[in-house]
């Protein structure tokens, strides 16, 4: 089970980032629990200046935009 | 070169639709196709081009710039970067906190801020074809020194005192440390043509909406509001309509594309210039939803004073524009 974290101030571009996300993922049978956090403190933490914001595991893995299919099947191999 | 779609707006109205141009109906319809398809076109031709230069210019490297940088050259810069870096007001509080855990004043964060929403290449570009260059250049000087005397004050008044107390710790760890930059090769031909692809269906696709409202209300002002009404409600003559242009624009959320069409609006009905920069930028830069977002970044005692800050700052525009012999008249 892999834990991903979708970061942003609750912009429409965050909620297409976790659904693309969870998409992927059902697609390539990965368990996988996808959490929205708008909290500025999390934002902070991964100092992460442009979202959404993507964190698999605990680990900063892309910011600034939605990520494509491609790297998105990457994180989850 | 612009002509050609006041031709085509002719031609579609009044041939097309046998509108006739004495109508209140025809003008309003007349200005809209004008406006709607010049504003389309310049944004797709522009904002390409734009992207196109400065693909290369992204939010860390604006940091890595601002760090360095002295009290007094770091609110000019801050104003400056505010200006034409690409930002998205869901990217504020991102961005403050970035800024300010690398130990960069609050003044100078907003001084990048308050301009950024005020002034961008699009908001320039629809003034410089709707209204002529010298309000143009006033509005961008205007907006840059709200955002950088506003700057100023906040750092005088101690705003960091009034963050929110993590902020305030990030603030304080972060004057030591600040993170490098990562060295990045040049950017290819396809990478920026990639990049300027992708920010014209992103501005686009946010921006269309505004721009259609924007120039409907315009329309509508420009067909059936007539000047005579508008010069006797909304002329100089009364001081208070500057802060009522001000108030006016509170509730009004939109940002300076939509807001522009307008603008041009009042300024041919004769509305006084100051009154419309004073009721344009408190539409754009003064608004509820946003200060809500920094709500998470700092107290209420620092929101209401930057809030006090923006609205005392455009009825002062208003009142001094409204002042300047030559230019209340309406240039346009």
């Amino acid at each position: 089970m892999k834990n991903i974290q979708v970061l942003g101030s609750g912009c429409s571009k965050c909620e297409k980032t976790a659904a693309i996300v969870q998409a992927v993922a059902d697609e390539a049978g990965v368990a996988v629990q996808v959490v929205k956090d708008t909290s500025a403190e999390a934002i902070l933490r991964y100092g992460v200046m442009k979202t959404p914001a993507v964190v698999v595991d605990g680990e900063l893995v892309h910011s600034g935009s939605i990520p494509d299919q491609k790297s998105i099947a990457r994180w989850l191999l | 070169m612009l002509a050609i779609f006041t031709e085509l707006a002719d031609w579609l109205a009044y041939q097309v639709l046998g509108l006739s141009p004495d109508t209140r109906l025809g003008t309003a319809v007349q200005f809209f196709i004008e406006d709607t398809s010049k504003i389309f076109f310049l944004l797709v031709v522009m904002i390409y081009c734009i992207a196109l230069l400065r693909a290369a210019l992204d939010i860390e490297r604006v940091r890595h710039f601002l760090v360095r940088r002295s009290r007094a050259s770091g609110y000019v810069m801050g104003s400056v970067l505010g200006a034409i870096t690409p930002f998205c007001s869901c990217s504020s509080i991102p961005v403050f906190l970035g800024f300010t855990s690398a130990g960069i004043p609050v003044g100078v964060t907003m001084a990048f801020l308050l301009t950024s929403p005020l002034i961008n290449e699009v908001a320039v570009l629809l003034l410089l074809s709707l209204v002529g260059w010298e309000i143009t250049l006033m509005y961008v000087l205007v907006g840059m020194s709200i955002g950088i005397l506003g700057g100023v004050f906040l750092d005088f008044i101690r705003a960091e005192r009034l963050l929110q107390p993590f902020a305030l710790k990030a603030y304080q760890a972060g004057s030591a440390a600040s993170a490098p930059v990562a060295a990045r090769a040049a950017l290819s031909w396809s990478e920026r043509h990639a990049f300027a692809r992708s920010e014209l269906s992103d501005i686009v696709s946010r921006v269309w909406k505004w721009v259609l409202i924007g120039v409907g209300l315009g329309a509508a002002l420009h067909g059936f509001v007539p000047a005579s009404w508008v010069e006797q409600h909304l002329g100089s003559g009364q001081w208070w309509s500057v802060p009522l242009a001000v108030l006016a624009g509170i509730p009004l959320y939109s940002n300076a594309t939509g807001v522009i069409p307008v603008m041009e609006s009042l300024i041919v009905k004769g509305v006084p210039l100051g009154t419309v920069l004073a009721f344009c930028m408190s539409t754009v830069a003064a608004s509820f939803p946003e200060f809500i977002l920094l709500k998470q970044v700092m107290r209420w005692k620092l929101l209401a004073i930057i809030f006090a800050l923006l609205l005392l700052s455009f009825s002062l525009v208003g009142w001094i524009v409204n002042s300047l012999p030559g230019l209340s008249q309406g240039a346009a």
